[in-house]
């Protein structure tokens, strides 16, 4: 992609800028399935990433397909067959991870607003259907043949605080992530005792190990890298 | 089709991070005339014989498995620049940060597929696999410091391959820390603890062993 070199002053905008035109959505695509992979909980999902990669795969299969009719070197179709394989790979794990996360928590990702509001139109509706699916076989085999008392898919007993048979990301775990500027006052609000009112700062390009609450809102706002 | 791998063991399989890896930029000296790739990954070319040109390694491979290209060999893989990193590594505790993120890929790459262009490639591969035994040693003895203490960790260049082998280990470590130092811990002789990542961490019901 076009590198532009910006003349004279530089202002953080103008890096800012540098960097998103010079950053192509392959590489975006790839930070999104990596961030995917090591978060726990599913995060927000790109949708204006997804379609643009999506348009982009589908005109370069056209022009695969052109290049073949014409009789273009064998060799130069199959570097562009190569990278088209590349992108299909990133963008189907990406894909499938976050199936994944909302398989096993789909439960309790229906009843989360902000969770609910992270899936793109086709996974809400898988989701649906999902919970739909299994709340069904769950009763019909065996929640309705347990006593009056136990029979919700979602407490174990009428008499539970809360929803205790949902299972939950474990947003404590603790995630390798590296952050691309100086990043201060962030607030480690779990771990032992005494530590926990100090704020933490983060150096450029060094890897850490946090507990991910911590950081959480750090990696919605792109600030963070998990890896 | 895409498989996944599998999310317990380490977060990317060894393929994976060869992906990843394969991204990298590096030179080549292409014996051919083509014209420029415009990929979805990037535009490159055009190529012109002997002129040197960047390409993504995945790319500089599939040209030299077809004999269009040789590949030259990273500043950092040359003897003198590894034996110097081996020395440095063996002299401190620190990590030497003249090795790429992604070296153990790369160096693998490359040594399967143009050796041949590797000046000394005997040398430079026991150079590699002698930094890697050190570094991972020192990666080993560092992570024996840890404590309840330890409340986030810091490391300093370390490579894509040995953060992945560390990394469950380093998680699941930090955890318990975590959850046995944690004051809201209802302490109760009879429960067993619960190790499955998925029971809600209020949950004051009966909590299975894994």
């Amino acid at each position: 992609m076009a590198s532009g070199s910006v003349e004279g002053e530089q202002s953080s905008l103008a890096d800012d800028y540098d960097a998103l035109i010079s950053t192509t959505d392959v590489e975006l695509l790839k930070r999104a399935w990596r961030n995917e992979k090591a978060a726990p909980e599913i995060l927000r999902f790109e949708s204006d990433l997804i379609t643009r990669v999506r348009e982009q795969i589908e005109l370069m299969e056209e022009t695969v397909e052109e290049k073949l009719t014409v009789g273009t070197d064998p060799l130069s179709v199959s570097l562009y067959q190569m990278d088209l394989d590349r992108t299909l790979f990133l963008l189907r794990s990406y894909l499938r991870i976050r199936i994944l996360k909302i398989e096993k928590y789909m439960f309790h990702i229906r009843k989360t607003e902000e969770l609910w509001n992270r899936l793109s139109k086709d996974e809400k509706f898988f989701t649906e259907r999902c919970t739909d699916d299994l709340k069904k076989h769950l009763e019909e085999s065996v929640l309705s043949k347990l006593p009056e008392n136990y029979q919700s898919y979602e407490r174990q007993s009428v008499i539970s605080e809360e929803d205790d048979m949902v299972p939950e990301p474990r947003l404590d775990t603790f995630v390798l992530c590296r952050s691309k500027e100086y990043l201060t006052g962030i607030q480690l609000e779990d771990g032992p005792v005494d530590d926990r009112s100090k704020l933490f700062e983060m150096e450029p390009d060094v890897l850490y190990f946090i507990c991910y609450k911590s950081i959480k809102p750090l990696v919605e706002s792109g600030k963070i890298d998990l890896l | 089709m895409a498989g996944q791998s599998n999310h317990e063991l380490s977060l990317f399989s060894a393929e994976e991070l060869e992906f990843i890896a394969e991204d990298e930029i590096v030179d080549i000296v292409p014996n051919l005339k083509m014209d420029p790739l415009c990929l979805i990954s990037g535009d490159f070319g055009p190529f012109t014989p002997q002129i040197v040109t960047q390409v993504p390694l995945w790319l500089a491979i599939a040209l030299k498995k077809r004999g269009k290209c040789s590949i030259v060999p990273p500043q950092w893989m040359s003897v003198e620049k590894l034996t110097q990193v081996l020395e440095a590594e063996r002299d401190s505790q620190e990590m030497s940060e003249h090795l790429p993120f992604h070296y153990v890929e790369i160096s693998r790459l490359l040594f399967d597929h143009a050796r041949d262009n590797i000046s000394d490639a005997y040398m430079v591969r026991s150079l590699i696999e002698d930094i890697r035994d050190v570094r991972f040693h020192k990666v080993e003895t560092d992570l024996e410091a840890f404590n309840g203490r330890t409340i986030a960790v810091k490391i300093k260049n370390l490579s894509a391959m040995e953060v992945n082998i560390v990394r469950p280990f380093i998680g699941r470590a930090l955890q318990a820390f975590y959850k046995h130092d944690s004051p809201d811990l209802i302490p109760d002789p009879e429960r067993v603890s619960d190790r499955r990542p998925q029971v809600a961490p209020n949950a004051p019901r009966r909590q299975l062993r894994r």
